[in-house]
Parts: C-alpha cells; sequence; structure tokens
C-alpha cells in the first residue's frame, strides 16, 4: 500500500529525521451526514509503530483528534545512510497500512 | 455529572477495553504491538481523568518541555504541534485538547535511542489549552499552551 502512506528519511549528523504523511479520513464518529442527519461511523489510526533496522524506535496510540491524512515527525539517533525505517499502522476497523524507506546520506 | 453516569462511563471503558484487547488479538498479524489500545484514556470526556487514565496523573509543570503550537489556528481540523522535551530520560509524550469531547489526542513511546522530540498535526473542536505530558524516569511533567481556534475540527 505504498500510495497510502509517503515516507522520507534524512541524515542530519547521526540523527534520522522521518516524516511521514498517512492518508487516512480519520473519522472521529462525532461527525452527523448532513443528508441523512446519521452519525458517520469513526474510522481512525489508533496505532502506529515505527522500526529502524526492525527495532522499534516508535509506539503509538492515536485517538480520533489526530488530524485526517495524518502527518508524523519522529528523529533516531545513531542512524546510518542505508538504514531500514518502516511504519506500521493499523485502524479502529483492523485495516494495516505499512510504509518502508531508507536513511538517505545528506 | 451525577455518580450513576461516572460509574456507568467506567465500566463501558473497561468493557471497551476487553473487546480492543480482542481486537488486536485477531489483527496481529505479523505485528506485535506493545500496548492494548487505551481505551479508558481515549474516552475520558474530562482533561484530569484523560491524563490519569493514561498514566500521566500529578504531572508536574515544567519549562524543560517545548510546546510550540500557532496562537491562532484557523483550520481547527489541522493544528501543527510540536514538542522537544529536554528532561532526560524522557520516555514517552501525549497530547491532550482540554475542550475537545474527548481530549486525549494521542501517546508516543519513545524507546531511548529516539529523541525525545515529535511533530504532528491534530483536531480543535474550538479555543482550548494544547496540554502536553511527558514521562521521564518514572515521573510525569507536563507544559500547556492555548491555542484560538476560528473554525472548529472536530464537530461538522
Amino acid at each position: 500500500m505504498a500510495d497510502e502512506m509517503k515516507m522520507r528519511a534524512t541524515l542530519q549528523g547521526d540523527v534520522a529525521d522521518v516524516k511521514v504523511l498517512m492518508t487516512h479520513v480519520m473519522e472521529t464518529g462525532l461527525r452527523k451526514d448532513s443528508k441523512t442527519e446519521k452519525f458517520i461511523p469513526a474510522h481512525f489510526i489508533d496505532h502506529v509503530v515505527a522500526t529502524l533496522n526492525g527495532k522499534t524506535v516508535l509506539d503509538a496510540q492515536w485517538g480520533i483528534a489526530v488530524a485526517k491524512n495524518p502527518f508524523i515527525n519522529f528523529k533516531i539517533k545513531g542512524a546510518k545512510p542505508g538504514d531500514k525505517i518502516a511504519l506500521n499502522a493499523s485502524d479502529n476497523l483492523g485495516t494495516q497500512y505499512s510504509g518502508e524507506t531508507t536513511v538517505a546520506a545528506k | 455529572m451525577n455518580k450513576f453516569r461516572r460509574a456507568f462511563l467506567k465500566t463501558a471503558g473497561a468493557a471497551g477495553a476487553l473487546l480492543a484487547t480482542a481486537g488486536v488479538g485477531l489483527l496481529k498479524s505479523g505485528e506485535v504491538f506493545a500496548a492494548t489500545w487505551n481505551k479508558l484514556a481515549f474516552s475520558s470526556n474530562n482533561m484530569n481523568d484523560a491524563m490519569k487514565n493514561a498514566n500521566y496523573g500529578g504531572a508536574v509543570e515544567s519549562k524543560d518541555i517545548v510546546l510550540k503550537a500557532p496562537d491562532i489556528a484557523e483550520n481547527g481540523a489541522v493544528v501543527p504541534v510540536e514538542v522537544t522535551s529536554n528532561i532526560p530520560g524522557t520516555t514517552s509524550i501525549a497530547l491532550f485538547v482540554e475542550k475537545n469531547q474527548y481530549p486525549m489526542v494521542a501517546d508516543f513511546e519513545l524507546p531511548s535511542g529516539t529523541e525525545p522530540y515529535i511533530s504532528t498535526r491534530i483536531k480543535m473542536s474550538q479555543t482550548s489549552n494544547v496540554r502536553v505530558a511527558v514521562r521521564a524516569g518514572g515521573k510525569n511533567y507536563t507544559q500547556v499552551k492555548e491555542v484560538k481556534v476560528t473554525i472548529g475540527g472536530c464537530g461538522g
């Protein structure tokens, strides 16, 4: 699902600056459909885990108030060019999303 | 809020947490998520309960946490927030919006090797304090900033 997640990791010294942009509605479950007057069911990413060469570097739980098409930026120490950074996310309906990138040399 | 409602909400939250556990069990094909989704904290509808249920109770104000957010957000649906903790031994950073229906936004666990920094975009239903909570060396710290919202982002 490469098109659902865009990732970039750039090296600043030995710190990898990782930026991730996901495509997701992040529906809160609190909004009403203007035509049917019914609540639109909640649909949001609730777990996000990032790894550097397989080792967990970020483990997050999200609620409904992370903005639509979520963006996160985090920084990993001790990274080298060519290191693999992977991100796995899942939403409240059980759908899995994943992305991977390689740390670019500066 | 009467006592019965509180008790009901707590029970409902606990039941939900069990459901969430079952859910994670089902979808755990390959990926192992360290913790079960904290339904109790995410469904708390006031700031203190949310922080307490997320294990950030008794957090002390600290100037060593830098919380960057706009003074005025034109669109509450997308509010950029950036947190840097200068407290040694920071292991997690959580975000809360006091006046959202459910204040807890997210909780990021940062193992050693990950900088005590996180930047993301959050939703705010109205003008509110944005609060960040940090756990470092087993203690809790917090910092706050008010963001004025001209168009809300949680309702419809």
